[in-house]
């Protein structure tokens, strides 16, 4: 079995194509990248638009196979910004009522892990899911992927590139603010917030700001911000961890990429015997070879949706999916 | 001399013997991962707000257990070693009665709480154990006190998330229970649950957004 997967949620246009033996045949993404800003969800739909026939073309030319192999299209139908979801969408059910062939619905947090759970062969961990539009503890159990941890307001990824953005940074920021924590020594105190299992940053980034304002040098801002926020997802990691009793930790997400949340998440299993995992770069940003993978595992189950209902959810919740494959 | 009982997310609890007694030391330990100032901070500021909230409720007749030494520099509080099992652990084996009187039990201990000015920050059934029939609150590393009705609302959301994740079947009803007890000792109850509404609805917690919006469909 093959399928062809679109990522369609944010600021990546993806397409991936991957059999069902997990291999991986191609994996094309497009980022838009703001010149001003951040991401215009309007501007991200555009760009998206513009470069979906390359992008497909080009993944189906690296596979090496016909489009009349594929057999079904499997696209991201939430949680993401409405106006790019649209654009994959759309894009899906033309593919997939011009080819006569099953159009697959899969939800992008699942995605994030299934992909994450392949890459890393790892059975059953414990998933810190980080990026710039979700942040989330989650673990398998009763059929479903449970949320035991998230942010109450914004993402984590999403508060280091707005405070990249006042500092002047180029989008995305969160790296730059990566690469300028490395250069800070003097750690500032900055709201640190965890309510039960759940983290706040909106607090954390007003703080930042007010304090880059007022003249503090910004290498040290970067580290105090990063280690207080990391610090915050520690926690209720460890939490999470103890209350499961999970015997791995899977990171994944574009802020996964960072080698401090890296390095810190995995000294927490290391205290509780855990082991960790890390997701590598490629696939732990957003792309369209998790869509397909998961889109193969749904297939597998027969999870599909007919067009006339396959309506895009922009707040499609990681625990309203159940998983009839575990 | 020390006897590593349970191992838990932020701190290490020894049975020691408190001269004569028999002693629980919690002890918060250094996270390599933090750096060391935001850990000496976070460490610290837990110990003794745990303490003092310690021994604060239990003028009021909340029952915690005696704390009877803290140290600030290793970060410790031995306190009164109790032997029970974390509610999450009974309920399985519960029946309708049991948890009936459990619960009003509990709701009258937090509506007394909340009456004086302090709310717990963490209350789950895994903080919540019992000592033959007798309930006992624990870990107030993040509790406070305070008159913001906010935090009380938080203290009687995550009650219900504990309920709801951990024990689904029964949560409608132990919730029920847990109000009734509430409510005869705590007379700002209304405006507390209300807030529980509204924080349901914040943010990501979007599912009772959009049962409440089916609902006004179905209504129209």
């Amino acid at each position: 079995m093959i399928i062809l997967g679109i990522e369609c949620t944010a600021h990546t246009f993806g397409c991936g194509i991957v059999n069902s033996q997990g291999k991986v045949l191609s994996n094309i993404n497009s980022e838009y990248i703001p010149t001003i800003g951040g991401i215009h969800p309007r501007e991200a739909a555009r760009h998206h638009l513009s470069v979906a026939k390359t992008i497909i073309h080009n993944a189906l030319r690296n596979a090496k196979i016909d489009v009349k192999e594929i057999n079904g299209f499997a696209v991201s139908l939430g949680p993401g910004l409405g106006p790019c979801l649209r654009v994959g969408a759309t894009v899906a059910r033309a593919l997939s009522l011009y080819h006569n062939k099953p159009l697959i619905p899969v939800n992008h947090c699942v995605a994030h892990i299934e992909i994450a759970r392949l890459m890393c062969k790892v059975e059953d961990p414990l998933v810190v899911y980080i990026s710039g539009g979700n942040t989330i503890i989650s673990a398998f159990s009763d059929g479903r992927y449970r949320v035991f941890g998230e942010t109450l307001d914004i993402a984590l990824g999403n508060c280091l590139d707005v405070f990249a953005r006042y500092a002047g940074l180029p989008h995305p920021g969160g790296p730059h603010v990566e690469k300028l924590a490395l250069k800070g020594s003097r750690y500032i105190e900055l709201p640190y917030v965890v309510k039960g299992q759940d983290v706040s940053f909106s607090g954390l980034l007003t703080a930042a700001i007010k304090k880059l304002k007022n003249g503090v040098r910004l290498e040290d801002l970067c580290y105090s911000l990063q280690e207080t926020a990391f610090s915050m997802i520690c926690e209720v990691t460890e939490r999470a961890l103890v209350h499961t009793g999970k015997d791995s930790i899977l990171l994944t997400g574009g802020v996964a990429a960072n080698n401090r949340l890296k390095s810190m998440i995995e000294s927490v299993a290391k205290d509780h015997g855990a082991s960790f995992f890390a997701v590598p770069t490629e696939y732990a940003r957003d792309n369209g070879a998790m869509i397909a993978w998961t889109g193969i595992l749904s297939l597998m189950h027969n999870v599909t949706i007919n067009v006339s209902e396959s309506f895009i959810r922009p707040k499609w919740r990681l625990d309203d999916v159940e998983i009839p494959w575990r | 001399m020390m006897k590593l009982l349970k191992k838990g997310a932020e701190a290490e609890l020894y049975l020691i013997d408190w001269f004569g007694y028999k002693a629980v030391k919690k002890l918060r330990i250094e996270k390599k991962s933090r750096v060391k100032e935001l850990d000496i901070y976070l460490r610290r500021y837990r110990t003794s707000n745990e303490a003092k909230l310690l021994i604060n409720v239990k003028r009021i007749k909340v029952p915690v257990p005696v704390v009877f030494d803290v140290d600030l520099n290793e970060c410790s509080i031995t306190m009164e070693f109790l032997e029970g099992v974390s509610l999450r652990e009974l309920i399985p084996q519960m029946n309708i009665e049991k948890l009936k009187e459990v619960f009003i039990v509990l709701g009258g201990i937090v509506g007394t709480m909340h009456q004086n000015g302090f709310f717990h920050g963490d209350l789950t059934t895994s903080n919540i154990i019992l000592v033959d029939q007798k309930i006992f609150l624990i870990d107030f590393g993040l509790g406070g006190s305070s008159k913001e009705i906010e935090l009380f609302g938080v203290d009687i959301h995550l009650m219900l998330r504990a309920l709801e994740s951990t024990h689904h079947e029964i949560s409608r009803k132990c919730f029920e229970y847990f109000k009734s007890g509430y409510i005869e000792n705590f007379n700002q109850y209304k405006a507390v649950l209300n807030k529980v509404d509204e924080i349901r609805k914040r943010g990501r917690y979007v599912t009772e957004r959009r049962i409440r919006l089916s609902d006004n469909t179905l209504r129209i």
